[in-house]
């Protein structure tokens, strides 16, 4: 009768808590989903430039950033399955791993940005400013919109630092794992956003 | 006086019932399978950006993108263990972006 009066008034929805990540998920959809439906209306309105431009990517640095996203939201899936199974070592280690994917996706991320920039292929500089109106809206886009997930890589990183010193501290564990579950799901949704942009900035050319 | 012990039965057994639902362990393998799906997709995709196909290869590429986001949804976000309100949403959400994605392209194409 004790443990049954404990286990009611501690108060706690886990359900609820992973209703609101959700509603919070779908916010974000419908904000991505905005921006590529610009990108879809002007790239069928200047095909042709916008054609011209995304052989400015590289595909094999997109490709790259893809797998380690995609590896990245497995282990973090798996950090639940560890979880759940008590195993608190191997949830920090595949934690570990998936801020370290993070990590390497954002480097790469720099390498891209910097060897564009380099080359003066930045939003409002002289070279892309004579460039004809789409490959314009072309850079104006792939800026923003890569800068945008990247932000969100920021975020998910504090998150996930956040929920790996939550496991450590034992306040995640076997039976109170909605947290991590919560960070996964972010962790998620960014990898959702990017398997959109990567076909449609750099393979539809 | 008997009365109450069937009406507590059956309350027992869907709080059994709930807590296993949300409890279900994925195993590692499941996981590690649908990323080996994810990378094939992924090297299909690139492969097939490759060979210039035109407005087919746009089609093919929002195809397994689509594929590919299904997937993630399904196993990596656990929705196939979920409560039903979760796949609703999800599935609301995104017949509202295909809607307003159609609609737009209707008043642009037509207009």
């Amino acid at each position: 009768m004790d443990n049954q009066t404990s286990a009611i008034t501690e108060h706690r929805d886990d359900t609820g808590a992973k209703l609101g990540m959700w509603i919070f998920i779908f916010t974000e959809l419908l904000l991505f989903g905005g921006l590529f439906l610009v990108y879809a209306v002007f790239r069928a309105k200047y095909s042709q430039d916008f054609h011209i431009a995304a052989f400015q990517l590289n595909v094999f640095m997109g490709a790259l950033n893809t797998a380690i996203l995609l590896i990245s939201s497995m282990t973090v899936a798996m950090s639940v399955t560890a979880i759940q199974k008590n195993d608190k070592r191997l949830a920090l280690l595949l934690l570990s791993i998936t801020l370290a994917l993070a990590g390497a996706f954002l480097f790469n991320k720099y390498l891209e940005w910097g060897g564009k920039i380099h080359h003066q292929l930045y939003p409002g500089s002289d070279v892309v400013m004579s460039l004809k109106h789409g490959q314009i809206l072309f850079f104006g886009l792939y800026y923003f919109m890569t800068g945008l997930h990247a932000l969100h890589i920021v975020i998910g990183m504090i998150l996930l630092m956040y929920i790996a010193y939550s496991v450590a501290k034992g306040k995640t564990n076997q039976s109170n794992y909605v947290l991590l579950e919560n960070g996964g799901l972010y962790w998620h949704l960014v990898d959702l956003i990017w398997i959109f942009l990567f076909p449609l900035l750099y393979l539809i050319t | 006086m008997d009365i109450p012990i069937p009406v507590t039965l059956p309350n027992n057994l869907t709080i059994c019932k709930m807590s296993a639902e949300s409890k279900h362990i994925t195993p590692y393998r499941l996981y590690a399978v649908v990323l080996v799906v994810l990378l094939f997709l992924t090297t299909i995709t690139i492969i097939a950006a490759t060979l210039d196909a035109g407005a087919f290869g746009v089609t093919l590429a929002l195809v397994i993108a689509s594929v590919k986001v299904i997937l993630v949804l399904i196993y990596f976000m656990h929705l196939k263990f979920d409560h039903l309100i979760f796949k609703i949403f999800a599935a609301m959400v995104f017949f509202l972006l295909a809607l307003v994605i159609a609609i737009t392209f209707i008043d642009y194409l037509y207009r």
